[in-house]
């Protein structure tokens, strides 16, 4: 690296950024400990979707013929078992919540003004919202017979 | 000590770029991918249709794409759990990202043929 002090950290505008050394203003973010269980339950939930995940892309990708056999009727021999419900509940639920905390942190680094933050952030858990409730409704009322 | 320092320059700063971008980029699949699922509730007909779009031969080899993403930020993300929890992590961290990129590798020869079988029966027949 041709910097002069190596791994010194870059701080850009509108990022979270370090108060002056006894300033009176506390920062808003170590008044709660939010920062240091989001951070923790990235990596647990990481964990958990390492199982989750890679499980869920063997039995869709490689077993079986793979992508050729998916289908309405796959689907509904899949969902007829509460494991494979449960399974995909709690990853649908892990995944997401892990993603849209991601996500959350990204627009910290990257979107400058406080306006474009908030209409970020607004769209982000909007869309949260939506796969959460979409995702949730349909494992539980899947209808195998929907058809007839 | 704030927050980023530890990942940063060399393999640390490539592997937290391609961290994130990948990230980013399962996070959008997720989104799709709960929709398409959500037209079981509409229709086999429906639900099946779109699936097709699934088997279609370009969109197999970005499903290859996305398997590839993915292995990549599981892998990585293991090793960052690791740097941080245990104590020997951070010494390791190098070596660490090139066990990630050598498994990376290995699990990608691995599962050429099953993910694209679908393709490549299509292809060369039978
Ligand atoms: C191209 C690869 C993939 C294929 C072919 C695929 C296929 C499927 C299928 C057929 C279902 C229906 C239920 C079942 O059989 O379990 C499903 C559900 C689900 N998949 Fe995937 N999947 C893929 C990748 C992923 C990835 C990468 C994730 C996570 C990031 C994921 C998360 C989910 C979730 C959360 C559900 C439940 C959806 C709901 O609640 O309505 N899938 N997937
Ligand atoms: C397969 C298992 C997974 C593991 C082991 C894993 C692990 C991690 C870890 C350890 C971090 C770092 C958090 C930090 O630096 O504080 C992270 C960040 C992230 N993950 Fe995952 N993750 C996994 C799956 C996923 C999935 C399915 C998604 C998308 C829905 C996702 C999206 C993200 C995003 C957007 C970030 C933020 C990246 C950044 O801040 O640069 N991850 N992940």
């Amino acid at each position: 690296m041709s910097s002069t002090i190596e791994n010194a950290p870059k701080i850009y505008g509108g990022g979270p950024s370090i108060e002056a050394p006894r300033s009176k203003r506390s920062p808003r973010s170590t008044k709660t400990n939010f920062e240091l269980y989001s951070w923790l339950f990235m990596r647990l939930s990481g964990i958990l979707l390492v199982v989750l995940v890679l499980g869920h892309l063997i039995i869709q990708l490689v077993i079986d013929g793979g992508v050729s056999r998916i289908g309405f009727a796959f689907v509904a021999g899949r969902w007829a078992s509460p494991f494979w419900q449960t399974w995909d509940l709690i990853m649908l639920w892990l995944a997401e919540l892990h993603g849209v905390n991601g996500l959350r942190t990204i627009i910290n680094d990257y979107a400058e003004r406080d306006q474009s933050r908030f209409w970020l952030k607004t769209l982000l858990y909007a869309s949260a919202l939506i796969v959460l409730f979409t995702g949730t409704l349909v494992i539980f009322t899947f209808d195998p017979n929907i058809g007839q | 000590m704030p927050a980023g320092t530890l990942y940063r320059g060399r393999e640390g700063m490539w592997s937290w770029v391609a961290h994130r971008v990948t990230g980013v980029l399962i996070f959008f699949f997720l989104f799709a991918h709960v929709l398409d699922t959500a037209l079981v509730r509409v229709s086999p007909e429906a639900y099946d249709q779109t699936i097709d779009i699934y088997k279609n031969p370009v969109v197999n080899i970005m499903e290859y794409g996305l398997v590839g993403a993915i292995l990549f930020h599981a892998l990585n993300g293991l090793r960052i759990i690791a740097v941080d929890f245990w104590e020997k992590g951070p010494r390791y961290q190098k070596q660490m990202f090139w066990a990630v990129c050598g498994t990376w590798v290995v699990l990608m020869l691995g599962s050429f043929y099953w993910v694209l079988e679908h393709t490549l029966r299509q292809i060369f027949g039978s």
